[in-house]
């Protein structure tokens, strides 16, 4: 059992949890994530390490309430424990030594940039981040990544920051200033769409994959996706691939695939379906 | 053996039926097919074995369970006894009494075969494991000598739990670290209920950890530890880390939605209780028209669990025919029973998807037998021509496996084959003193019992390392 060390409301469906995982403290690097098992019934999800404290030994997780399973584990408290946590899976991520690092976090994927900012930063890169959400409010990590170099924010309403979209702000530093390699962690749209712009800039653009996943290991293949004619495993190939070459396409689509499913299971949290559940654990 | 019956007499008594679950009403459950002997029928059917003096079923089992000798006991009654014997040669029987592939191993080399039906020793070896886990009070519980030696097992699936039951046994202490959140591996993950329920693994699992197994969930080697980094906190590591990756056909259209590998298939259904969905929170797609590629064990569970799921039909597409189909005869029986479809000399070339990029159907081609290849089975050939598209709404793919890089890469001294299987010798040594192997990472694809009997093996051998290391 991982107990919830601390919580932390950081936009109106964001949270994050440290998650008590001291093995996986100790040794995580930037870009590996750990599978999530909150209850015996519970889907296994990934979740990519936004940071980790190895004297605690505590996991920070940044987790978007979209699904059931996420709604359940934000739902969770300080002192409440998760069944299982398992890793740190994936590859850490492909570092450069020196130069000037573009790193951009669309959403909940800001918390994933976070790490990648670090070690650049610890590496002695010069770092310059840019980061979006739709309004103020959703805006995440902008402090935490200001310690590792020039944050520019960017909202779709204008409410805080520079008004639009990532790419337009990341489009003008990438014409204005020499970037070596580009990081783009977010929604599917938001990478694809920085992927598309890097390419006519020819710069290297690194992009961290979440699809479906149920072991983590490489074992069930659901989390296959394209990389030109190539296939691979984001759990033990990625998570994280070269931008230019995913089929985000396929991703998205793939993405969808329990849709329907979710919404049942989102149902199936009404009153008596929890009697229902709870008389099963019991018998 | 007792003289209360002539072998005359014994050669008279037929084989008993396994009694099963009616064929309409189980392909709508997911209770086990089979129910087990009833008393009366396991004395009878344990009669009928000969006491050979050199009983040759003995060599046909590949953990070398003395079959004569767990069957006098029960026909005399002492079924303590017969459990006891059976345990100290198989650790999980009541796991290989139901999964095993007699027909090819014990029961084809049975001497009552070459006239007749051998002996059901899966049968009796599942009635006498039956009645041990229901009586584990009246076994005697050996509390061996520590040594003080540590050993390390990775996976606890057949190999791995056999493995750690032989050298709990020899006084050892073991760890073993399991990936997953829950302890068999393939018989938890692969394996559907129908066939091996959950609680009997449970069980085996917590014999195990009575006999003093400690087993860590939730530790990936190659991520969580390394190798090298277990070498350092114990004397002995046993590799038993499974099969690993799915291997996907290569044709076109296989990453449409409704394309699965066996393994997400049976993991989403069994491990993770998708068939109770949406009181268990993983979902499947239950397809109408189910197409499984492939003509194994794991083929048969996947389109037998599709049947359960609730498709219409549900079918094996396989490029042989029925004479090759690798599959235990049991289960390929049991699934024709239960209506499955057979698509026989068929090879998908493509899966076929609408414009949402949901599965439709598979483009196929007719193949026809020509010359034996080397695994000495006819190879299949195409008939030019011949293309059609079978329709179906969900894909399982269930044609094999291959080795798992997530350990092998962060062990770089360990040597592998050219296919990225560990190399080991028949005691599963390594190429890393102390490191032994076993199971599908050694063998590729094979079955429960010849990972138990690698299990046994490399236990034994380990047994003996470990005596030759300083106190």
């Amino acid at each position: 059992m991982h107990q919830i060390l601390a919580k932390q409301t950081l936009s109106p469906n964001v949270t994050r949890l440290d998650v008590h995982a001291p093995r996986i403290a100790q040794i995580r690097q930037a870009g590996q994530f750990v599978i999530v098992h909150r209850a015996e019934n519970s889907e296994r999800i990934p979740l990519t390490i936004a940071d980790s404290n190895p004297e605690t030994g505590a996991v920070t997780l940044v987790i978007q309430a979209v699904g059931k399973s996420t709604n359940e584990l934000v739902a969770l408290n300080v002192g409440d424990s998760i069944r299982d946590v398992a890793g740190p899976l994936g590859h850490p991520t492909e570092m450069i030594s020196s130069g000037h690092a573009l790193c951009i976090g669309g959403g909940v994927g800001t918390a994933v940039v976070h790490p990648i900012a670090q070690g650049l930063q610890q590496n002695g890169v010069r770092v310059t981040s840019v980061i979006g959400g739709r309004s103020k409010e959703w805006v995440i990590f902008e402090n935490e990544l200001k310690r590792y170099g020039n944050v520019v924010v960017c909202t779709d309403d204008g409410s805080y920051g520079r008004k639009g979209f990532v790419t337009d702000a990341a489009k003008e530093i990438l014409t204005n200033e020499k970037v070596d390699i580009v990081y783009a962690v977010g929604p599917v749209p938001m990478m694809r769409a920085v992927a598309n712009l890097t390419r006519g800039f020819g710069v290297h653009t690194i992009v961290s994959l979440n699809p479906v996943m149920i072991d983590g290991t490489g074992m069930c293949g659901g989390c296959r996706v394209s990389l030109g004619n190539e296939i691979k495993f984001a759990c033990v190939d990625g998570p994280e691939f070269d931008g230019h070459k995913v089929n985000f396409d396929e991703l998205q689509d793939r993405l969808g695939t329990y849709r329907e499913f979710e919404e049942k299971s989102l149902a199936c949290d009404a009153e008596n379906c929890r009697l229902e559940k709870q008389l099963s654990q019991k018998s | 053996m007792s003289a209360r019956i002539s072998t005359k007499q014994r050669m008279q008594i037929t084989r008993q039926a396994m009694p099963e679950q009616d064929a309409a009403a189980r392909a709508a459950n997911f209770l086990e097919v089979n129910l087990g002997l009833p008393e009366r029928l396991a004395l009878l059917e344990a009669d009928r074995c000969l006491q050979c003096k050199d009983p040759r079923c003995m060599n046909g089992c590949p953990v070398g369970v003395n079959i004569p000798k767990f069957l006098d006991l029960l026909t005399a009654g002492k079924l303590a006894e017969a459990a006891q014997s059976l345990l100290c040669d198989n650790a999980l029987p009541a796991v290989t009494g139901r999964v095993c592939p007699q027909e090819t191993q014990c029961e084809a080399v049975c001497v009552r075969a070459a006239k007749g039906l051998p002996v059901g020793v899966g049968y009796l070896e599942r009635y006498v494991a039956d009645w041990a886990r229901e009586h584990r009070d009246q076994l005697p519980q050996v509390k061996p000598q520590p040594t003080g030696k540590k050993v390390a097992i990775v996976g606890s699936g057949p190999a791995g739990l056999t493995a750690a039951g032989e050298l709990a046994k020899l006084g050892h202490d073991v760890t073993i670290y399991e990936a997953l959140h829950k302890a068999g591996g393939v018989l938890v993950y692969g394996i559907p209920e129908f066939r091996l329920p959950k609680k009997i693994v449970a069980q085996e699992v917590e014999r195990l950890q009575e006999a003093g197994v400690k087993i860590e969930c939730n530790v990936v080697i190659g991520r969580t530890y390394t190798i090298p980094e277990l070498q350092k906190n114990f004397d002995a590591i046993f590799i038993a880390n499974g099969a690993g990756l799915p291997v996907f056909m290569n044709v076109p259209g296989e990453n449409f939605k409704g394309v699965y590998s066996a393994n997400e298939y049976l993991t989403r259904i069994n491990l993770m209780a998708a068939y109770d969905f949406p009181r268990s929170d993983t979902p499947v797609l239950n397809g109408q028209r189910v197409a499984v590629v492939g003509g194994g064990n794991v083929a048969m569970d996947a389109v037998r669990t599709a049947k359960r799921l609730g498709a219409t039909e549900a079918m094996i597409v396989y490029r042989r025919t029925h004479d090759e189909l690798p599959a235990r005869a049991e289960e390929v029986h049991h699934a024709e029973q239960e209506g499955i479809e057979f698509e026989f000399l068929t090879a998908p070339i493509e899966v076929i998807g609408n414009d949402k990029r949901w599965v439709t159907g598979m483009k196929c081609q007719k193949m026809k037998l020509g010359e034996p290849d080397s695994s000495g089975r006819r190879r299949p050939e195409v008939i030019p021509g011949s293309e059609f598209v079978l329709d179906c709404d969900v894909v399982v793919v269930a044609i094999g496996t291959k080795s798992n890089p997530l350990l092998t890469a962060t062990c770089p001294d360990l040597k592998l084959n050219k296919w990225g299987n560990i190399v080991a010798d028949e005691n599963g040594a390594t190429s890393l003193p102390g490191v032994f192997a076993g199971g599908d990472i050694v063998r590729g694809a094979a079955t429960v019992i010849l990972a138990m009997g690698d299990g046994k093996k490399s236990a034994q051998a380990m047994d003996k390392y470990l005596a030759t290391l300083a106190k």
